[in-house]
């Protein structure tokens, strides 16, 4: 699975510019499912049941958080606002890249040492030296530029947020026997500014469950704030986030398939920070959502770390829970 | 002047109706039909004039609201002032000494606070709480006041509408220009003829968080949603010499926005709107800077999700007792407005 995440992280997609980590992700469902995009960018790809299973939504988003250029001031130093949530402390020195490939250095105009105390005091400066010989222009938006790597066992890239949930929706996807359910995988846009995509696909779909496929954060880190998941020690069954309280039914079927399973798992509990399973929840009349979280250091960094056998326990969870007839 | 009337007129969140009236009346013989939802949405209908193209939008929504910050009346202090609270986003700092109405009978006041000579040089640096303050419609006592005024009633701020040079800038002041210049621009849009039914909505408890636009949507169920807006203007002089961008600059044109707190606009309607401009010889900025919330927030997030945009016309000091506009942004605004939605009717990837 390792080249198809390198190729998904690599990919370019702050919210509302998915095309590219769209068309990846079409081409390699090929003809295993019927694919589609709606108003708002969500692919959604759709293998139906052999009937007498429940209609499932799975979502993991395709966005990642990004910069957009709000200015090009006379020198050509480009100002910087945010696409969902930057830890503004790790970009200092970091590199953003845009849809076509140009590359801005990232730095600050306070003490770099200490680092900037607002987004307002970064600048990327892309080699230009007016706003006339500027590569960017305003309205032009860049992700965080690092590459992959792999780390003995774990693997680091920027936007492992979350495609590497992307990752792990589309190999069980492509693995997928034959299933009672309907199955809606949607790989959805705009999370990072607020589950946006996810909205309004689970009105389109009416799903009676959704599960979102998405990263959460661990305490496993010197002197972390404290929180019982850890990487290496399996997917984790989200209980509640900031945003939702998983229904208990799908926590159980959950914990249960990975009890069946033998896979390792965790509950998570997240003081911070939601999921699509938030917005799938109360869509129209309501829907059972859980969500199914790799277990991620050092989120919304240019460089957030994941456990590979999580990753790989992840997609076999996430088969095993679809495979069979369901009860809630 | 209907920009005038609107401005002057009073609609706080949730009590739009002055407002609702006003456009009616103006509306009269422009629109097919038009209906008023549990909201208080103004939702007006204008039938396709002329024929489609295979591929075009069959409903159009454009968006503007009705409501505008302001008070509402808690409760009765013993001295016959009023007890308040802010509806929508109001700095405080803004409210010592401001005129204001109150009510459906729009009783004069003020809201008071202590002068200078009580609170001292340190306590002019310091910035009043509301609870300090009160409103001051003259009344003898709680029941001379109870009989002008009930808890509920809202407040507007009391400011005239005034143009401040007649060509050049050609600026005008008043109350609630965010967004009754939207609504006056939407009111000129509705007398054009499309070959799609365009719903010119007029939305309510925009202020409070894009609430009105929400169920209107719902109900319209629109191919394309555009949201007519008046935004932030902060041109005044920056800090020291640092080069950093206003997020909209008065008279030079609409502002298009690629993304706000609440949406990130289609691409494709963002480029429509900047290559019609181009094209028309229209001036328009973009709007920089992601402050705020529209009713495009709302719109876009409907049934399916909806293809959204905002346009906006730049109002210094907005959510103050006064803001500042350009007429030349406003009537480029309604120009830009028509001929982009004139092109769409090519349809959204034409």
């Amino acid at each position: 699975m390792k080249e198809l995440i390198k190729k998904l992280v690599e990919a370019f997609g702050p919210s509302g510019c998915e095309d590219e980590v769209s068309a990846i992700i079409r081409a390699e469902i090929g003809d295993k499912a019927e694919v589609r995009s709606d108003n708002l960018g969500n692919l959604i790809a759709f293998k139906k049941g052999t009937g007498g299973g429940k209609r499932i939504m799975i979502s993991a988003h395709m966005d990642e958080i990004g910069l957009i250029v709000s200015y090009v001031d006379k020198k050509g130093f480009a100002r910087i606002g945010s696409i969902g949530g930057i830890p503004i402390a790790t970009l200092t020195g970091g590199r953003a890249r845009f849809a076509d490939g140009t590359v801005g250095v990232l730095y600050n105009e306070k003490d770099a040492w200490k680092g900037p105390e607002a987004l307002s005091d970064c600048y990327m400066d892309t080699g230009a030296t007016s706003p006339e010989d500027s590569p960017v222009k305003v309205g032009d938006v860049a992700c965080l530029h690092r590459p992959f790597e792999v780390l003995g066992n774990r693997l680091v890239s920027k936007a492992m947020d979350d495609r590497i949930g992307c990752a792990v929706a589309l190999q069980a996807l492509l693995e997928m026997p034959s299933s009672p359910n309907d199955l809606f995988f949607v790989f959805s846009t705009q999370e990072e500014v607020g589950c946006r995509g996810a909205m309004v696909a689970a009105f389109g779909i009416e799903p009676e469950i959704g599960v979102a496929v998405d990263v959460t954060l661990t305490g496993d880190t010197p002197q972390a704030k404290p929180m019982s998941v850890e990487l290496g020690k399996g997917p984790a069954i989200k209980v509640k986030d900031a945003g939702m309280l998983a229904h208990p039914g799908v926590k159980n079927w959950m914990v249960a398939t990975a009890e069946k399973l033998q896979i390792p798992f965790q509950l998570e509990v997240l003081t911070g920070g939601t999921t699509d399973a938030y917005t799938i929840q109360t869509s129209r009349d309501g829907v059972a959502a859980g969500c199914l979280s790799i277990p991620t250091r050092y989120v919304h960094s240019p460089s957030e770390m994941v456990d590979y056998d999580d990753v790989l326990n992840s997609v076999k969870l996430l088969v095993g829970m679809l495979e069979t007839e369901i009860t809630i | 002047m209907l920009l005038k009337e609107l401005s002057e007129a009073r609609g706080v969140s949730g009590n739009e109706s002055a407002v609702r009236e006003l456009l009616l009346k103006n509306l009269d013989g422009v629109i097919d039909e038009h209906r008023v939802d549990a909201l208080g949405n103004l939702i007006c209908l204008k039938r396709a004039k002329l024929p489609a193209a295979t591929g075009a939008p069959r409903t159009v929504m454009v968006a503007a609201h009705m409501d505008e910050v302001g008070f509402i009346i808690s409760g009765y202090n013993s001295d016959g002032t009023l007890k308040y609270e802010r509806v929508g986003g109001i700095d405080k700092r803004m409210l010592l000494s401001k005129p204001v109405l109150v009510g459906e009978k729009a009783v004069p006041g003020v809201i008071g606070f202590r002068p200078i000579h009580l609170i001292g040089r340190a306590g002019t640096e310091k910035v009043a709480d509301i609870s300090q303050t009160a409103i001051d419609i003259g009344a003898s006592g709680k029941e001379a006041a109870a009989k002008l005024v009930q808890p509920g009633d809202y407040v507007t701020f009391r400011t005239s509408f005034e143009v401040l040079s007649e060509d050049g800038l050609r600026a005008a002041k008043g109350k609630a220009l965010d967004d009754r210049v939207g609504c006056a621009e939407l009111v000129e849009v509705l007398k054009g003829d499309y070959a799609f039914d365009l719903y010119g909505v007029f939305t309510t408890q925009e202020e409070v968080g894009l609430r009105g636009a929400r169920v209107a949507g719902y109900r319209v169920n629109p191919d394309v949603a555009i949201a007519l807006e008046g935004t932030v203007c902060d041109d005044l002089p920056k800090e020291r010499d640092r080069d950093v961008s206003p997020v909209t600059e008065l008279g030079k044109g609409p502002a298009i926005t690629f993304r706000d707190g609440s949406v990130i606009c289609d691409r494709r309607l963002v480029k429509l709107l900047a290559d019609t401009a181009e094209a028309e010889g229209i001036p328009y900025q973009y709007k920089r800077g992601a402050v705020g919330g529209t009713d495009a927030g709302a719109m876009h997030l409907v049934r399916e999700g909806v293809p959204s945009v905002v346009l906006s016309v730049p109002c210094r000091y907005i959510h103050a007792p006064v803001s500042v506009l350009s007429l030349n942004d406003f009537e480029n605004a309604i120009k830009l407005l028509r001929a982009a939605l004139t092109k769409l009717e090519g349809g959204l990837d034409a």
